[in-house]
């Protein structure tokens, strides 16, 4: 089965249009000898039956689909609306391509600019691009532009940005590049960030909330990057910024980060949706894709891509960056879902994250043995001090039908009493009891 | 009369709102209580839309697009080819759908089985040692083959040597783009009079101080580079690494390994090959695939298939790059290919090369009479005419590009490759039928017409269209990219 519809009769009328008795004489430029005898030894192949009884069964071998998901670190189990995946899951956009002839992709266009005013609006800056692939190559991207920007090398990270965040950093970046601060309880902390601040310093980057879940105070944050002449950049949840104040509005010359929690599913970590948003002033210097406003030849309203002299395919060696191939599909599935979720849901889905969560720490800070690590007010994300191994918290949610978080101890060894909790919208007062018993059962058993 | 198409934000109003939230089951404390001292926003400026509003808005939209489902998308280099609907199934399972990376292996086996798998027959087809799944699409694909070749080169004391990579001026833009980000520089060499590479050109400026030839093959003209091993083999000889850009697998798949043909590390457009929805931009994802000697060098972690039919990530790789990827790369989409490897089998893997193949020599031979074709070999799965000799009529390859439109297909690429003048990029895929085939030769033929004819006709086309052409110079000049809040 290859989805071909070709017949035997159809084939020979078409060797005899282009001129050759076999097929085999098609090949001809390929040498012999690298023309496989029998084609790749791969299983298969099997019908839609078979196929769904396979992957069904792998399916099932995930704890996914029966735990109630207390689990964050970057990926969360936020509600997502119906509409979401009927509208999304249309072929007229799945099965389209890059917009490359506008006339006939008004549909795709239109949507991404209405994320790019929607990415706009939630980050507090001017510009937003079309996507990247994730938040830590949007990161990546941000660093790029700030050194370019600013001519200098350094990058400095705040304590906590996402681990893996930092570990792409490094490994677009070249050792030395990149200098991690150490956090103060959870927080970036200003005097040590502002030593390791200099001349030779691109960007300070900072996440906010935090890997730990907890609030950064932005605007300093901005300054002491401003003070050293390098750019500020925010790695943000765009749920938090239906609440909080917007760091473009407080002088973040760059705003990124991973919008999965925007009508996406977690998907074992991809497809994710990586946001870039910017500064009107550093607009000619974005990567990716960007569409804007302009009219038809009777003057009616249409999208382009634009500024495409900065993208690879125009500018080459030159280009801002090299994607080509972004996340498409999810921003989309993300414009979809802000537009149904709206002024007003957007606000009451962040404000349930933010009354769940802390009703869930106070739960747990109240069983004997657990604690809260840090005391800075948090934003859906929660650290637990717990008395006995995470790892061991988080096998005993098996019993109660809850993954009851992250186990931070798969970081960094002297982490592994940390659980690391996310509580969204999705959970309800039932859910989190049983996830303060699975805790206290965990916890009794030391 | 027709309603006026509007933006959301220009939909609506105050009072509307989409679906609701249940209300808050547990006892809530004020924000000013839980926030002490944190800066609140004054109000979100969003879309106050009701839900079925939403929803045909989106419908709208959907409407406005052509798409592989819909017709005829021969964009050459980009693999239009049908999208089963079954994957999109499988890949929405909530096995799968609401796995989270980081709940560890043991919650985690059937994704893992699934990543493990991938990697295990996608180095099957390509003929290499070892896959990662990490890289989000092909051009963070070749990024990732550029820093693995790196990291071998400084493993050997040549890092500061060997800064450069060699790039046919045939090359998708990536190609150049990603030796700019790993910190090398490009040498172009000018293709051979046969659109091929041209091995005098490479052999004066290969050396030392080379880090890797990158190639696409088959090129971007849509032809085997006859000479490959040859080329591989004057590479390795001056100390360089060899770089498939698999974009244009899908003209091999089945019938060729890579692997074979001497390269080191190659890319994969799942996206393109193996068939999985390109979504109106992505998501894609770019596996790469490596020989032996690389495999120490792949971003962590990879899945490994244990003795005891486990899997597990492993992240002991003291010589790794390091991560490309938040997590675990594009999955859902390797889900999807995963899906389409195991329906083909290896006869359905060959016969797709072999129709991909068929089809395209068949269009170019019939569109030979109508267009120029400056490279008149056999081609592989997509080939290259120019628009030039329509110039004397006034016409240009982009009114052939916006005309087409009007008889229900897409237009090819258009100018690229950048080595042929007024290009037009064909490429039909092996899921289109000999009527699809022939509809669109009989456009472009009734268009070369029409260019002697009434080339004003085509100077306006498209005509048929949702929106006329679009005013770009404009967009440009004083770019609007947000919408302006009533």
């Amino acid at each position: 089965m290859s989805f071909v519809g070709l017949t035997r009769d159809e084939e020979q009328r078409m060797l005899k249009e282009i001129g050759v008795a076999r097929f085999e004489e098609l090949l001809a430029a390929i040498p012999q000898d690298v023309l496989l005898e029998h084609p790749p030894r791969i299983p298969g192949p099997l019908s839609e039956i078979e196929l769904r009884r396979l992957l069904g069964t792998w399916s099932r071998e995930n704890h996914a689909a029966e735990l109630v998901s207390f689990q964050g670190g970057g990926i969360y189990d936020h509600w997502i609306p119906a509409a979401v995946d009927a509208l999304a899951s249309r072929s007229e956009f799945v099965t389209a391509y890059t917009p490359y002839q506008p006339e006939v992709a008004q549909g795709t266009l239109t949507a991404i600019f209405e994320f790019q005013s929607m990415m706009a609006e939630l980050t507090g800056c001017e510009v937003a691009n079309a996507s990247m692939y994730d938040g830590a190559t949007a990161t990546v991207e941000a660093a790029l532009l700030a050194r370019r920007q600013t001519g200098r090398r350094r990058v400095v990270v705040a304590g906590m940005v996402h681990p893996h965040t930092v570990a792409v950093l490094r490994t677009y970046l070249d050792p030395g590049e990149v200098t991690q601060v150490q956090d103060m309880a959870g927080l970036a902390a200003p005097a040590a960030l502002k030593a390791a601040l200099g001349p030779d310093t691109a960007c300070l980057i900072y996440q906010q909330p935090n890997f730990f879940g907890l609030i950064e105070d932005p605007a300093a944050l901005h300054a002491l990057a401003h003070d050293a002449g390098a750019l500020a950049v925010a790695v943000c949840d765009p749920i938090a910024l239906a609440l909080l104040e917007p760091p473009g509005r407080t002088g973040a010359d760059l705003v990124v980060g991973e919008a999965q929690c925007l009508g996406n599913p977690m998907s074992f970590g991809g497809p994710l949706l990586g946001y870039f948003a910017a500064k009107q002033s550093l607009l000619r210097g974005l990567p990716g894709r960007l569409v804007a406003e302009t009219v038809d030849r009777q003057g009616r309203r249409g999208f382009v891509l634009t500024l495409q002299t900065r993208e690879q395919h125009i500018r080459r060696e030159k280009a801002t960056s090299n994607i080509c191939t972004n996340q498409g599909l999810m921003a989309l599935r993300a414009a979809i879902h802000m537009g149904l979720l709206g002024r007003v849901g957007m606000r009451e889905v962040a404000g349930l994250c933010v009354q769940k969560s802390h009703h869930a720490a106070r739960l747990a800070a109240a069983i004997p043995g657990y604690a809260l690590a840090f005391q800075a007010p948090f934003f859906r994300e929660f650290v637990l001090r717990c008395p006995v191994e995470a790892r061991g918290v988080v096998a005993a949610g098996l019993e109660f039908g809850v993954s009851p978080g992250i186990n931070l101890g798969r970081f960094r060894p002297e982490w592994r009493d940390l659980l690391l909790v996310a509580v969204t919208e999705l959970r309800d007062a039932n859910e989190i009891d049983r996830w303060a018993l699975a805790l206290r059962e965990a916890g009794g058993a030391r | 009369m027709t309603m006026p198409r509007r933006l959301l934000i220009e939909q609506g109003g105050a009072g509307h709102r989409g679906p609701a939230l249940p209300a808050c089951d547990v006892p809530q404390r004020p924000l000013a209580e839980l926030f002490p001292g944190v800066a609140l926003r004054a109000d979100l400026v969003f879309p106050q839309v009701s839900e079925p509003e939403v929803v045909r808005h989106f419908t709208e939209l959907s409407t406005l697009n052509h798409h592989v489902d819909r017709g005829f998308y021969p964009l050459g280099s980009c693999t239009m080819k049908y999208n089963p609907k079954i994957d999109e199934e499988l890949a929405a399972l909530a096995g799968f759908a609401r796995a989270h990376p980081l709940a560890g292996d043991d919650a985690t086996q059937g994704c893992l089985r699934a990543m493990a798998e991938v990697q295990r027959l996608l180095a099957e087809i390509t003929g290499f040692a070892a896959v990662t799944t990490q890289p989000a699409a092909g051009a963070h694909g070749e990024m990732t083959g550029l820093l693995l070749m790196r990291a071998y080169h400084r493993s050997r004391g040549e890092g500061g040597q060997r800064r450069r990579v060699i790039v046919p001026d045939s090359a998708h833009g990536t190609n150049p783009a990603s030796v700019s980000l790993v910190g090398y520089e490009t040498v172009v060499i000018p293709s051979g009079l046969d659109a091929t590479v041209d091995l005098e050109a490479l052999a004066k400026v290969l050396d030392d101080r080379t880090a890797a030839v990158m190639l696409t093959v088959p090129n971007t003209v849509g032809l085997f580079e006859p000479r490959v091993l040859e080329v591989t083999r004057l590479a390795h000889a001056a100390g360089a690494q060899c770089y498939m850009d698999g974009a244009n697998l899908n003209a091999l798949v089945g019938r060729v390994r890579p692997g074979d043909l001497g390269f080191d590390v190659m890319h994969i457009n799942v996206h393109k090959t193996f068939s999985t929805p390109h979504g109106g931009g992505g998501p894609g994802a770019g596996p790469v695939a490596v020989a032996q000697h690389l495999e120490p060098f792949l971003p962590t972690p990879v899945a490994v298939a244990q003795q005891d039919g486990r899997v597990r990530l492993d992240w002991e790789r003291p010589q790794s790059i390091g991560r490309v990827h938040s997590f675990n790369g594009n999955f859902g989409v390797l889900l999807r290919a995963l899906a389409y490897m195991l329906t083909l089998g290896p006869e359905g893997l060959a016969e797709v090369s072999r129709v991909a193949i068929l089809n395209a020599n068949y269009l170019m031979r019939r569109l030979a009479k109508s267009y120029d074709l400056p490279n008149p070999q056999h081609c592989m799965h997509e080939f290259v005419l120019s628009g030039r000799g329509l110039k004397k009529y006034g016409v240009k390859t982009l009114d052939v590009a916006k005309r087409l439109l009007d008889f229900g297909v897409h237009a090819p690429t258009v100018y690229f490759p950048l080595i042929v003048e007024e290009a037009l990029m064909i490429e039909p895929t092996e899921t289109e039928t000999f009527d699809r085939l022939d509809h669109f030769a009989s456009a472009m033929e009734r268009i070369a017409a029409e260019a002697a004819g009434d080339a004003e006709m085509l100077h306006q086309a498209p005509h048929t269209t949702p929106v006329g052409r679009l005013d770009e110079a404009r967009a440009s000049r004083d770019p609007r990219l947000r919408w302006n809040v009533p």
